[in-house]
């Protein structure tokens, strides 16, 4: 795990995904970034249950297991702070990407909703795979905008 | 890691899930409470998750299982204490906890226990 230690850069985190401790470390590691930009609870447990299929993915299906997570802040062109997610494997890949992002689909012992219900809780998701290239995977969130209560005059 | 402890309290037992669950322990609950109920005269299963912060797909289907098990082996689970923010991913997600009887608390799980076995309504 590293942090960039300039305040004003946005900030970036690696975990190494190897097993059940690295689902555990990367969804703890989103919370706590999403925490840290000031998402509520919800989002919180959208973001960390997002992180947590889509690195059992990794851990599941994945050539050995091994893949990385990588968390960062982000800034949109309108200024909007939110939270990027990528995760990466170098297993087998996913052939039809179309396919596996449909309800009910499933390629192993999985629910076959990992990738839906995922894409569901996050604002956007892109999937790049081709068979025996591996599997990328980027979410993100955008902070929603304050809503300052209404003052009287 | 740590063992989830399970305790009894009458015909009932009663397991508190830790904050973050790894799938090992998940696993091994899931085993323990069978155990348990092979020897007969439970008759209650009461899941507290009141401070678990993520339920992912894996530990939803685990949940399912758990009940499912249970009732088999002649108890009902009750799981009880979701968080409103773990409520609204398991939704939205499309994990809906199918089968499994929940309440608010514990002392409402074990309320609805005990007036289902009067009933006779979980059967």
């Amino acid at each position: 795990m590293t942090a960039s230690t300039d305040p004003d850069s946005p900030r970036e985190w690696r975990v190494s995904v190897a097993g059940e401790d690295g689902i555990v470390a990367a969804r703890q590691l989103a919370r706590v970034a999403a925490q840290g930009l000031g998402f509520g609870l919800v989002d919180q447990s959208r973001i960390a249950t997002a992180v947590s299929e889509l690195t059992r993915n990794v851990v599941r299906y994945a050539t050995e297991g091994q893949g990385e997570a990588v968390i960062r802040e982000i800034a949109s062109a309108e200024g909007t702070a939110g939270l990027e997610i990528v995760v990466r494997d170098n297993g087998p890949g996913i052939a039809d990407v179309e396919q596996a992002l449909r309800d009910g689909y499933s390629s192993g012992s999985g629910l076959g909703m990992g990738l839906p219900g995922t894409r569901r809780l996050m604002d956007e998701m892109e999937i790049d795979s081709a068979p025996g290239r591996g599997t990328l995977v980027t979410i993100r969130k955008w902070l929603p905008p304050v809503r300052y209560p209404a003052r009287g005059r | 890691m740590a063992r989830v402890p399970i305790i009894r309290v009458g015909d009932t037992l009663i397991a508190t899930v830790q904050e973050e669950l790894y799938d090992h322990d998940a696993l091994r609950l899931q085993d323990d409470l069978g155990q348990r109920l092979e020897r007969g005269d439970v008759r209650g299963v009461l899941l507290d998750v009141s401070t678990v912060a993520t339920v992912d797909s894996f530990l939803a289907r685990l949940i399912g299982n758990i009940a499912g098990l249970s009732r088999l082996l002649g108890a009902e689970t009750v799981v009880v204490g979701l968080q409103p923010a773990v409520a609204v991913t398991l939704v939205e997600f499309g994990l809906t906890l199918p089968g499994v009887h929940t309440a608010l608390n514990a002392e409402k799980g074990m309320a609805l226990l005990s007036q289902g076995r009067r009933d006779d309504r979980f059967n």
